[in-house]
């Protein structure tokens, strides 16, 4: 009869697991008309996975030369791109405000502050410990700028995503599919079929050799939607490695432990019929 | 695998022998693992990343006058810049070493420009008193340096405690001249 | 607090002084000795390790409010932080995040439990309806407490549930408005939120320690629902149950663990990234999982007070189930017929969950098309009528089935005690 529940329970959980993940799929799956979604394989995927580190690394060039015209990395520091796990950590410098890698990007970004003698509104470089700055200096204007769309923020849009790092891979590689006739597109909006419904006000952002990779990679639209997926989907989930990494450790422990009790459990049990 | 064991007459020091060894190592691991459970939880209550990374603070110390003292926040602290007059330098000086609580010359608290030579006009340091961290008033006191009206310590023009309950002189924040006029705190 | 003879005998100076004042070591140690039936099996470890759970969800919970700002404005930042910026925070707030499922996961496998073996008869009412009341508390712990991180899903999922209150006739409106104080969700429900949902968990533990005190009290009920009569039926909590609880504690951190360290986001919402926005609502709003049944017999009714009121009442009828099953027989191991309805209501129970996480309009299948004002249109069941069946079903066994079957079904015939149930033949030799 115990074994008649136990079954019956693993079949439900079995059940609920199943239909959950069908319902996560088909929410990731989005996509209108006949673009087939393309799952592809992310380094940082998997029990054991990490991020590709120069992926990451052109992603940010990617980020910063293209995407960082109109959206923000809000909860991002310039830092952060040097802490460990981090697209640029570098080993020799624990502490990412003296990494130069970080050092040259914060000052390559201009920072508002406030004059400390007269008060006055101020542009200086940036340093490690600043945020990343607003792109716009408030939503109409971003509105303004962008035909009425407001273009989200990024620091977790790969988390914010059902279909995650695939669903953003794809968007920005689908605009060529071809626009099934039902959907009428008004000035301003564009065809792609990832997103819900099909119309999107992002005009395409990436084309063929639109930046210079410094490691010679050839700047091909997948390369740099994969580059920038990469680095993104860090930027969503900058602990990853370390989780993962712990994570092994606590299943280990916990697995020895279990095994522990169970002999423990044999040894008090060991005289009793129950 | 042990319960075979236990029915015989001569193995059952060697079974009790082993479920002590299961017991204890079962226990130990139990206890290892709550220890490196607990360690995150406490930890969580130190600095975090942002707190650690908080900027340093740059000021320009040619437009503070004679006499004046600018007072800067860093780290959530203030820091004292006095430009000393020549009489306070003198006092700060002159002062025997016999008589302070805690040992220091007025050299010892200054840090050489980018030129290496130090500047004894200007007077930097970590504006608490060192009892329990209230921020004494300038000019005052029996020294004529700061005096914290808190539980009246008396600091001299060298910030270094005469009289009263603080144990220490006021502290020297870590700080640097990054060029002819402009120190960096931090 | 048990109702066990006490044991305990102070041997030294200051243990006896401390005894004879505060007898605290003698109740710890009576807890420790407690006898408990000897043939309780792995569905009865839940409770510790719910115990273990509440004081994890507690622990972290604190952590977190040392970290966590309650404002509309730096609220979604502050989460954020603690994930990139206070030390070990990217392991202390999934913990607490994950740790709300884990918490309902073993909910509802002790309710599931406590329905099987018949937990909640004569005299376990009291026992049985302090635990309705520590659920009903967990879930409105659970609910404010998704409301914190600001998300879409956490603001929308909140205006939806104080809506449920918009619904009462007349004062309904005021009453939402007072709960949220305001016209909307806004700062000043994200405060009190957050203030109560700091309050509840410990006014959980209180309960939990009536709970314990009424288990103690009447004595634990067991797989074959037949109350102890020796001391041979019984064996001491320690340490028979405390390993045998901390074995299956450390199987359920396991599950634990691996969501937390590989899955964190698995059982949320993405939607829950994206920082509220008042202006616009996701597509699909879903409570999380452990409230889909519940939501999904919300929707089963056109009518917004019915649907309320039938959700309530399916919260409700859990308080005075003890009244309604009929059957002197506890445990459904001698209830054959019992058996199978209730392996149909969890059936349901689960197709409940799967209705409130779909469209009600989509189909779970097509038996064919026909036409409907000149269109095409899908026939077959689509998850409104699937979820008005299986809420059919929640109530009529509870208050149908169960009351009726007590009456009509012979039971099986039942040991005299547990320890010939456990021993049957051999109760002579095999106990040392």
């Amino acid at each position: 009869m115990t074994l008649n529940m136990k079954t019956a329970l693993i079949a439900g959980s079995v059940v609920l697991v199943a239909a959950a993940s069908t319902l996560a799929y088909a929410a990731g799956g989005g996509g209108t008309g006949d673009y087939k979604m393309e799952h592809k394989h992310w380094h940082f995927k998997g029990a054991f996975g990490t991020y590709d580190t120069a992926a990451a690394q052109r992603g940010y060039q990617v980020y910063r030369e293209v995407c960082a015209s109109c959206h923000q990395l809000k909860h991002l520091s310039f830092r952060h791109l040097g802490d460990k796990g981090a697209p640029f950590y570098d080993k020799n410098y624990p502490n990412p405000n003296d990494n130069p890698y970080v050092k040259n990007f914060a000052a390559d970004w201009s920072i508002e502050d406030i004059d400390g003698e007269t008060g006055d509104i101020l542009e200086r470089p940036g340093v490690p410990a600043d945020k990343f700055p607003a792109i716009y200096p408030n939503e109409a204007a971003a509105r303004a700028g962008n035909g009425g769309g407001l273009p989200p923020d990024l620091s977790v849009i790969v988390a914010a995503r059902n279909g995650g790092a695939d669903y953003i891979y794809n968007l920005l590689v689908a605009y060529n599919a071809k626009k099934p006739a039902d959907i009428e597109l008004t000035p301003g909006l564009y065809y792609n079929p990832v997103m819900d419904g099909g119309k999107i006000s992002m005009a395409p952002p990436l084309s063929d050799e639109l930046v210079e990779y410094a490691d010679g990679t050839p700047a091909t639209v997948e390369q740099m939607a994969a580059d920038v997926t990469e680095f993104l989907a860090w930027s969503s989930d900058p602990k990853l490695e370390q989780r993962k990494a712990t994570g092994l450790m606590a299943m280990l422990y916990l697995s020895i432990l279990a095994i522990l009790l169970w002999f423990s459990y044999k040894r008090v049990w060991k005289d009793v019929e129950h | 695998m042990s319960d075979t064991l236990h029915k015989d007459a001569h193995g059952e020091t060697v079974d009790e022998g082993k479920r002590d060894f299961i017991y204890i190592a079962t226990g130990a691991v139990a206890a290892a693992g709550v220890g490196s459970l607990a360690w995150p939880l406490v930890a969580q209550m130190g600095k975090a990343a942002d707190t650690l990374a908080a900027g340093s603070v740059e000021v320009d110390v040619s437009k503070i006058a004679e006499g004046q003292q600018l007072k800067v926040l860093w780290r959530g602290k203030p820091v004292f810049i006095r430009h000393r007059t020549a009489k306070e330098i003198s006092e700060a000086e002159n002062t025997q070493l016999a008589v302070l609580p805690d040992p220091q010359t007025d050299n010892e608290r200054l840090i050489p420009d980018t030129a290496g030579k130090l500047r004894p006009e200007m007077l930097v340091m970590i504006g608490v008193c060192t009892h329990f961290g209230c921020i004494p008033v300038g000019e005052a006191g029996d020294f004529d340096g700061w005096y914290c009206p808190c539980h009246g310590s008396h600091y001299d023009t060298s910030g270094r405690i005469r009289k009263g309950p603080a144990p220490t002189n006021m502290e020297i924040p870590d700080y640097q001249y990054i060029s002819e006029n402009v120190i960096k705190v931090g | 607090m048990s109702g066990h003879p006490s044991t305990y005998e102070p041997k030294y100076a200051p243990t006896k002084w401390l005894d004879q004042r505060l007898p605290i070591v003698r109740m710890g140690a009576d807890f420790m000795t407690y006898p408990s039936p000897r043939n309780l099996n792995y569905w009865y470890t839940f409770g510790g390790i719910l115990t273990m759970l509440l004081a994890s969800q507690i622990i972290t919970g604190i952590i977190l409010a040392m970290h966590y700002v309650p404002h509309v404005d730096m609220a979604f930042e502050s989460v954020q932080r603690i994930r990139r910026d206070v030390p070990f925070g990217w392991l202390i707030q999934p913990m607490h995040a994950v740790g709300a499922s884990m918490f309902f996961l073993a909910v509802y496998v002790h309710m599931f439990r406590g329905l099987y073996y018949g937990s909640y008869k004569a005299p376990r009412e009291v026992l049985w309806i302090i635990g309705c009341l520590i659920y009903l508390i967990m879930m409105a712990t659970g609910f404010l407490g998704y409301t914190l991180p600001w998300g879409q899903m956490s603001f929308w999922g909140a205006t939806v549930i104080t809506g449920f209150f918009g619904a009462v006739p007349v004062v309904g409106e005021s009453l939402q408005q007072w709960l949220l104080g305001g016209y909307a969700v806004d700062n000043a429900t994200l405060n009190r939120f957050f203030a109560l949902h700091y309050l509840l968990p410990f006014v959980i533990a209180g309960l939990v320690g009536l709970h314990v005190w009424a288990l103690h009290h009447v004595g634990q009920n067991n797989p074959i629902g037949i109350t102890e009569k020796t001391k041979k039926d019984t064996l001491s909590f320690h340490p028979y149950y405390t390993v045998k609880d901390g074995f299956a504690m450390v199987i359920f951190m396991l599950i634990f663990a691996f969501f937390v360290f590989y899955q964190p986001d698995a059982l949320g919402h993405a939607d829950n990234y994206i920082e509220a926005d008042a202006l616009k609502t996701p597509p699909h709003i879903v409570p999380e999982w452990y409230f889909l049944p519940f939501y999904a017999i919300l929707r089963a009714v056109p009518d917004k007070l019915a649907g309320i009121l039938l959700m309530l009442g399916a919260i409700i009828v859990l308080f005075v189930l003890p009244w309604l099953d009929t059957s002197k027989v506890r445990s459904n191991r001698f209830r054959p017929v019992a058996r199978k309805f209730f392996w149909i209501f969890v059936f349901f129970c689960f197709i409940l969950g799967w209705c409130g996480a779909e469209t009600p309009d989509d189909m779970v299948f097509t038996v064919g098309e026909r036409m409907v004002d000149g269109e095409m249109k899908p026939m077959g069941l689509n998850f409104t009528w699937l979820s008005r069946i299986a809420t059919f079903y929640y109530f009529a066994y509870f208050l149908a089935i169960l009351p009726i079957l007590g009456m009509v079904e012979k039971p099986l015939d039942r040991p005299d005690s547990i320890t010939k149930a456990v021993l049957g033949d051999k109760a002579h030799g095999a106990a040392e």
